[in-house]
């Protein structure tokens, strides 16, 4: 059944109005999302898209039942969006807003604990599952249908995963962009745990970049748990040097632990297929990939 | 954003964070008059000069062109005259900088803390930032100041302590109490610790620092705890809430090349290499300087266009990559999702006809929508360009351009 988001996801957009909201909403509507309506505090009562717009997100779910926001807010007002949203029982929030601050990261991860809302971000391309449902900017044709789930800190790198699977004979169940910020809500390894547990999966590329313990802690869940499905794995920023941002805010070296060949290395030992190339990572999920059952796509 | 030693102590001294007093000087005579105010308002004929540079590892640095160490104490005016015109306008070489070194523009020129009294000095070192796993800031310390923190955590480990702030509550006053207490201080020289502690804390998430470190931390023979020393970095993206902060930036500081590539949105880190790149996505830019590695170059660059690839930018990566004389080779690649293939083609057929001589291969690797009409876009434009569709063509023409 892939992992997060399906054709019975009822999606709400806030930022809904503005530049990024408006075109990327009717891009997700032309991929076949449901979006129930959207939110632009001040503009509630007006339609836009065909969809009604709220004042709240409170609002929007009681009147359309939305159990998924993606949020376009800029980001000054990004996480109180996110806040906003888990309060009004939104059990999955995608932010794609770039350039929160990190101090409004740390108030919104204390907030998530101990609610029943997932977040996926920021700064991410978000998720999509292969012709069902995208909640996010990626470009939807790339992500041919199958059984190969992604989980990727960087966008552009998933559509280039996402590419190299379908031309190596092999589709997508569902792609997670989780973003490249220092703090995020979902990690590798969440993300890595939903695909173990789902029946539509049968392997896993996950792609990782310089910068934090995330790769590491994934790799050695993945071991724990008994390598239960083959997972291909790539760290970008071999060649990065130590103490200089790469674009993400997050990747950056600090110290030993979080450079490409140490990340790389952990996984190699925890049974994770490592490619040194980007332009490996299809051809390597050709080999390892377990055939699919007959009968089945 | 980094901020000098004297920025990050006038921003800390707003938050009632005691520090060594000092007046930043850009001229010799500046530095004469710092010296006049310090003695009078101190009474102490010792003063001490700064280097005021974006690196660590300035007091056992040296100016290039005097031999000087980047931090000395001056014994009288005719010492700090004679030490301020060997720093300012000087090279400045430390273990941070590399052989280059920096430029030394500013001074400060800051009272002596050294002086005697009835208790013993201690030199400590404080630090606050983020715990990326724990998604909670957190203060680092240790009874070990004046040197370096990492020598120190990797030979005594257990002097180092670390006390994580939960963010519901902030810095706690039982926190504060134990900070001090594991510091070994008692009486007044305790209590103007915690003081220092909450102080900082509350600076550090006032001003959207990512760190800011207290090194030494330094408890005085009058049982003052004041900062020496201190680094500071902002949180880029916090800055539009700090107009103020904003204007702290010092330029002179940055490679002018990634200066000027900002302008253009661009987000560019200049490296040694010989092949230059220009990607789209900060992710797949570093998988592409780490298949220009493994084809046998040394990437020149990172360099991410972001979401809009269009002729304006890549004209403006062009401009920026070749200003290095380095560079042998240039890789574009583009994984167009949202943005067309095919315009980006236009506008690398367009920005290279504008520049006009470019006299290095140039390799062009467009996947995405469109990208078959690109590659034909750009084969058939005459320039000498190659292109490529999949990944592992790119590496293969970029071996070839290499070798």
């Amino acid at each position: 059944m892939s992992i997060l988001v399906n054709k019975n996801s009822k999606v709400l957009v806030q930022g809904f109005t503005g530049t990024e909201g408006s075109f990327h909403a009717t891009q997700m509507i032309e991929y076949g999302t449901n979006i129930v309506g959207g939110v632009t505090p001040g503009k509630g009562g007006s339609t836009h898209l065909d969809k009604p717009v709220f004042n709240t997100v409170a609002d929007c779910v009681k009147a359309t039942g939305a159990d998924i926001s993606i949020i376009f807010v800029p980001p000054a007002f990004a996480a109180d969006a996110i806040m906003e949203a888990t309060d009004a029982g939104i059990h999955l929030v995608v932010c794609i807003t770039e350039g929160i601050p990190v101090q409004d990261m740390v108030k919104v991860k204390n907030y998530l604990q101990g609610r029943n809302t997932r977040l996926i971000g920021p700064n991410c391309p978000g998720v999509i599952t292969a012709n069902e449902c995208k909640v996010g900017i990626m470009p939807g044709f790339v992500f041919k249908p199958g059984r190969i789930g992604i989980v990727s800190k960087s966008g552009t790198l998933t559509y280039e995963a996402a590419d190299q699977v379908a031309k190596a004979g092999l589709g997508i169940s569902t792609a997670v962009g989780i973003g490249g910020d220092p703090i995020i809500g979902t990690t590798t390894k969440d993300a890595i745990e939903l695909f173990m547990n789902d029946i539509d999966t049968d392997a896993i590329v996950m792609i990782g970049e310089i910068g934090g313990s995330m790769e590491a802690e994934a790799a050695n869940w993945i071991k724990e748990t008994g390598n239960k499905k083959p997972v291909v794995g790539f760290i970008a920023g071999q060649t990065a040097p130590p103490g200089r941002r790469m674009g993400h805010a997050g990747a950056i070296v600090g110290g030993a632990d979080d450079t490409a060949l140490a990340k790389m290395k952990i996984m190699r030992e925890c049974g994770i297929h490592v490619v040194s190339s980007p332009a490996d990572i299809g051809k390597k999920m050709a080999e390892v990939v377990p055939p699919t059952p007959k009968g089945e796509n | 954003m980094n901020l000098h030693e004297y920025q990050a102590k006038e921003l800390l001294k707003k938050y009632n964070v005691s520090v060594q007093e000092g007046f930043a000087c850009s001229t010799v005579h500046e530095a004469e008059d710092a010296y006049r105010q310090i003695k009078t308002q101190f009474g102490s004929g010792f003063a001490v000069v700064k280097a005021q540079i974006h690196a660590g590892g300035r007091g056992k640095g040296t100016v290039k062109e005097t031999g000087i160490n980047g931090v000395k104490v001056g014994k009288n005016l005719d010492e700090v005259v004679d030490i301020a015109k060997k720093l300012l306008g000087g090279t400045l070489v430390t273990l941070q900088t590399g052989p280059a070194g920096r430029v030394v523009h500013k001074i400060l020129v800051a009272q002596d803390m050294y002086y005697d009294g009835p208790s013993e000095r201690k030199e400590f070192y404080l630090s606050v930032l983020l715990d990326r796993s724990k998604g909670q800031n957190v203060i680092i310390y240790s009874t070990e100041g004046g040197v370096n923190i990492e020598e120190v955590a990797q030979h005594t480990p257990d002097k180092i302590f670390k006390e994580w702030v939960h963010p519901s509550g902030g810095l706690l006053g039982f926190q504060a109490r134990k900070i001090a207490f594991n510091l070994g201080l008692s009486g007044d020289a305790f209590k103007n610790a915690v003081k220092f502690v909450t102080n900082l804390y509350n600076a550090y998430v006032g001003l959207d620092c990512s760190m800011l470190e207290i090194n030494p931390l330094f408890k005085a023979a009058d049982n003052r705890i004041v900062a020496v020393d201190c680094k500071m970095n902002l949180d880029d993206n916090a800055l539009m809430r700090h107009p103020d902060l904003n204007s702290m930036r010092d330029v002179t500081e940055e490679d002018p090349t990634e200066v000027e590539a900002g302008k253009y949105n661009l987000n560019f880190v200049k490296l040694d290499g010989n092949v230059g790149c220009m990607v789209n996505g900060a992710g797949l830019a570093m998988a592409t300087m780490d298949m220009i590695k493994l084809s046998g170059g040394e990437p020149a660059n990172f360099l991410d266009v972001g979401g809009s690839a269009n002729a304006q930018t890549v004209e403006a990566g062009f401009k920026i990559i070749l200003k290095d004389p380095a560079v042998k080779a240039i890789l574009i690649n583009i994984f167009g999702g949202i943005v067309r293939c095919d315009r980006v083609a236009q506008g690398v057929i367009d920005a290279y006809k504008k520049l006009g001589n470019i006299s290095i291969p140039i390799i062009v690797r467009l996947q995405g929508t469109n990208a078959e009409e690109a590659k034909k876009l750009i084969d058939e434009s005459g320039l000498k360009v190659q292109s490529a569709i999949l990944l592992s063509e790119a590496a293969e023409l970029v071996k070839r351009a290499v070798a």
